[in-house]
């Protein structure tokens, strides 16, 4: 088991779930609730890396964030070091990847909640943070939770945007699925099948989780 | 918009859109009244109570509540909902599921310290009569037993208006009726203006102080609600209001030293009550409440027998427990019709069945002219 891999894959899925958490909560209630001119256009492109091959974006976010791209030379005056092949990059990426599944999870769980609550909210006084607060987060936990689930266990296993992103930098960028592929290319199969048992179990049990709460949520409801 | 001046305790509304339904509405209601609106759907009369809510800000308007003025496209003002301080009881109650029915109530009373609300809300709570119910989540409790959370949340703010959208269609006739009854209970010791939106007439004019009748998002009549029922001002407003017998007639005569109106109906000679806003020969229309509709009694004088006697063959016989509704066809005329309610006692004992003949009296008094439009 490579743990050095492990634990930046999990670095790289914790610090992607906080940035997207609040980017989703926006997002979410956004696309539910409000109707504007290119709406459809939007909701297009936070899906596009369903269907976009890892590749292609990969392809982009490397013209992106290259170091003559202006975002690359915005990181650079910033730090002193290049955005692609760091760390950094890669959790850029990794948010823009994630973004279908943080957000359209949270916004499901946000139009699943009658307008007439949130309006009830405000006839009580609630001003809107509060009543995101203390009743629309509370009733959408279950779709913050699926965002967030489906979004640590996707990160884990995106491959094609972090080696195309990333590259494969010890302790850097060199998450668990890139270090799978090169313990087969090495012939470990022992240790690639250990490290896919591991990520093969731990998205059973994320999709389940998630799952669960759907299902849980659906009897609520009825 | 705003040059009516309006220095009373209550709450004046006026306002002017085409989109996304037309409305055209001014209304005032007092403090302490109770305000029903009603009209068939789509008429307004939710989004007349969201404006007043700030959930719906209409192209043109001005909302004065009290001294406050709540909203005036003039003066680009439009408060926010949460600082217009209104209670409002949606349709489907829009409890808090998460919350139990006493932390729903404590939502709303944020204006209280946090150690005061707690009492406050099983005081409103005890108010409503659910007692022993606060930790119950709303899919715990009955229909009424929400309404009453969502009327003891409505009132914990200490509302300045009062907003119930038709708040007992969603519970059985038994429960509506408690409910009714306590709401003109508590009402006792509220001193704000209430407004009302309903479907049912029977529950507008057994509530309301005041009626709206409103169609395609005009007013046509207001009142109080019995003036309404007995003397709408045209043939719209009558069935608007649930009447069924309404019929055009001719103007025949005036007769002061009777202190008659004749109309000429069907080829029949109606009397009532002298009224000569109408010159001879116009065409009116003309309504009659079933209340003022009496059946002769076979072999009996009834009261009121003398006063414009029809004869005519009972079409149809409805029995609705103690209740019967009978049509009677007019004799000598396949299209006219007189609608009316007698217990089903009377129409037993009278023999009345479908192809029985029927005397009525048409109350003089009970006979409304109003102006024929068509």
């Amino acid at each position: 088991m490579d743990t050095t891999a492990l634990t930046l894959s999990l670095k790289l899925a914790f610090w992607t779930c906080v940035i997207l958490f609040p980017v989703a909560i926006f997002f979410g209630r956004l696309l539910a609730w409000r109707q504007f001119p290119g709406k459809a256009w939007l909701e297009a492109l936070i899906a596009l890396p369903l269907v976009l091959p890892p590749t292609v974006l990969g392809f982009y976010l490397l013209l992106g964030m290259g170091a003559t791209s202006s975002l690359g030379q915005f990181y650079f005056s910033l730090t002193g070091h290049h955005l692609v092949f760091s760390f950094d990059g890669l959790l850029v990426a990794s948010v823009i990847f994630n973004l279908p599944f943080a957000i359209q999870p949270m916004q499901r769980a946000f139009e699943a909640i009658p307008t007439n609550i949130r309006e009830a909210a405000w006839c009580c006084g609630l001003s809107r943070f509060e009543s995101l607060w203390r009743i629309e987060l509370p009733l959408a936990w279950p779709g913050a939770m699926s965002a967030l689930a489906l979004t640590f266990a996707h990160t884990l296993g995106e491959f094609g945007v972090v080696l195309m992103v990333g590259g494969s930098i010890e302790g850097e960028t060199k998450t668990i699925a890139i270090s799978i592929y090169d313990r087969v290319q090495a012939f470990d199969n022992h240790t690639a099948g250990t490290m896919s048992a591991f990520l093969l179990i731990f998205s059973l049990v994320t999709i389940g989780f998630v799952y669960h709460l759907t299902y849980r949520r659906r009897r609520s409801e009825s | 918009m705003n040059d009516t001046k309006f220095a009373g305790n209550g709450i004046l509304i006026k306002i002017f859109q085409q989109d996304p339904i037309p409305l055209a509405v001014e209304i005032e209601c007092q403090a302490g009244e109770l305000l029903a609106l009603v009209g068939p759907s789509g008429s307004g009369k939710s989004t007349i109570l969201r404006t007043i809510a700030g959930l719906h800000q209409p192209k043109t308007g001005f909302i004065q509540c009290n001294d406050e003025v709540w909203f005036d496209d003039q003066q680009s003002i439009s408060i926010a909902t949460q600082n217009r301080h209104i209670g409002f009881v949606f349709q489907d109650y829009a409890l808090f599921p998460h919350l139990s029915a006493l932390q729903n109530v404590v939502v709303a009373l944020g204006h209280l310290n946090r150690k005061a609300r707690r009492a406050r809300a099983q005081v409103l709570l005890a108010q409503v009569n659910l007692k022993g119910l606060e930790y119950r989540s709303a899919d715990e409790l009955s229909g009424g037993q929400r309404q009453r959370v969502a009327l003891a949340r409505a009132l914990a703010r200490e509302p300045k208006v009062l907003l119930l959208d038709e708040p007992f269609s969603a519970v059985d006739q038994m429960t509506r009726r408690k409910l009714q009854q306590e709401l003109v209970i508590l009402r006792r010791n509220i001193k704000i203006p209430i407004l009302l939106v309903t479907h049912d007439l029977d529950e507008a004019a057994m509530l309301a102080d005041r009626l709206y009748v409103l169609h395609k998002g005009k007013t046509l009549q207001n009142g109080v609600p019995a003036e309404i029922l007995r003397h709408p001002i045209d043939a719209l407003v009558a069935r608007l209001m649930g009447h069924s017998n309404i019929f055009s007639a001719k103007i025949e005569g005036h007769y002061p030293e009777q202190a008659i109106t004749r109309i000429l109906w069907h080829g029949l000679l109606l009397e009532l009550e002298l009224n000569d806003y109408f010159t001879i020969g116009t065409k009116v229309d003309w309504v009659i409440h079933p209340a003022h509709i009496i059946m002769h009694r076979r072999g009996r004088p009834s009261h009121g027998e003398r006063e414009n006697p029809l004869h005519g063959v009972v079409k149809e016989l409805l029995v609705l427990g103690e209740t019967s509704i009978v049509s009677l066809q007019i004799k000598g005329d396949d299209n006219a019709f007189l609608n009316f309610k007698i217990s089903t006692h009377s129409a037993s004992r009278n023999n009345l069945e479908v192809g029985a003949e029927a005397s009525v009296s048409l109350l003089t008094e009970g006979i409304h002219l109003m102006p024929c439009y068509r």
